[in-house]
């Protein structure tokens, strides 16, 4: 009960983050969605790095970080962009989330 | 611009609805160390809602409601973040096979559901797809 709320209030925090962020920089290139995506990958590599586990990782990881990213919006975004330009933004999204949660793994870690 | 602070509100209250629906899927249907199932179950199904937001009424007649639907709810639902660590985590495990299959394999599950959705449905204004 009480870890469904920590989620909650992550989400609630983490969704509307990555609203703004889209409003502010996604234009013909989603830059804000991939800046959301991204940032939530690194967040949550570090804090599986960190062994963060309980109350912290349902308010960081499981709220924050999911609300914070999205899938169903690149989903759509990269089907919008075509099949040249949607390719190249899934492609520099999925190598650079691997990327961000290896580097915040290692963070996480030291 | 800035946002609008109703279409924030909006948006968080649909991300932690979402959010808690994760969670709680996760909780019914852990992922275990195998290919997430249910991560890239919840991906899908999030990225077709999605793409079908505004066969809804409710979606179409109200931008309040189409923020608390869609980037509030399916964008709370669905994790980038997850898919991405489940991905590194099966690749630090040895097992590359099993990652390139689960982080191509939620892709193009979802481009399908998105396409084939995307016939019948109208397309989404960019707000709406944050």
């Amino acid at each position: 009960m009480v870890t469904g709320l920590l989620v909650a209030l992550g989400g609630a925090v983490g969704a509307p983050l990555r609203y703004a962020l889209g409003q502010r920089y996604d234009a013909r290139w989603h830059h804000g969605t991939l800046a959301a995506n991204i940032v939530a990958s690194l967040l949550l590599g570090a804090c599986v790095g960190w062994s963060l586990d309980g109350s912290a990782l349902a308010l960081v990881g499981t709220g924050f970080c999911g609300g914070l990213s999205t899938y169903s919006s690149l989903a759509v975004q990269t089907r919008d962009l075509g099949p040249a330009r949607g390719a190249a933004y899934a492609a520099v999204t999925i190598a650079t989330g691997l990327a961000a949660c290896a580097l915040g793994f290692v963070i996480g870690q030291a | 611009m800035s946002s609008s602070p109703r279409l924030l509100l909006a948006v968080a209250a649909g991300g932690a609805a979402g959010s808690v629906l994760r969670f709680a899927a996760g909780e019914v249907a852990p992922d275990g160390t195998g290919f997430p199932w249910t991560t890239f179950a919840i991906n899908v199904v999030g990225s077709m809602l999605l793409a079908g937001l505004l066969l809804l009424p409710l979606a179409r007649r109200s931008a309040a409601w189409a923020a608390t639907l869609g980037p509030g709810l399916m964008g709370g639902f669905t994790t980038f973040s997850a898919t991405s660590e489940q991905g590194r985590a099966l690749l630090a495990d040895g097992r590359a096979g099993l990652a390139v299959a689960y982080l191509l394999g939620t892709l193009g599950a979802c481009l399908v559901a998105v396409t084939a959705v995307g016939a019948l449905a109208p397309r989404l204004p960019a707000e709406d797809e944050w």
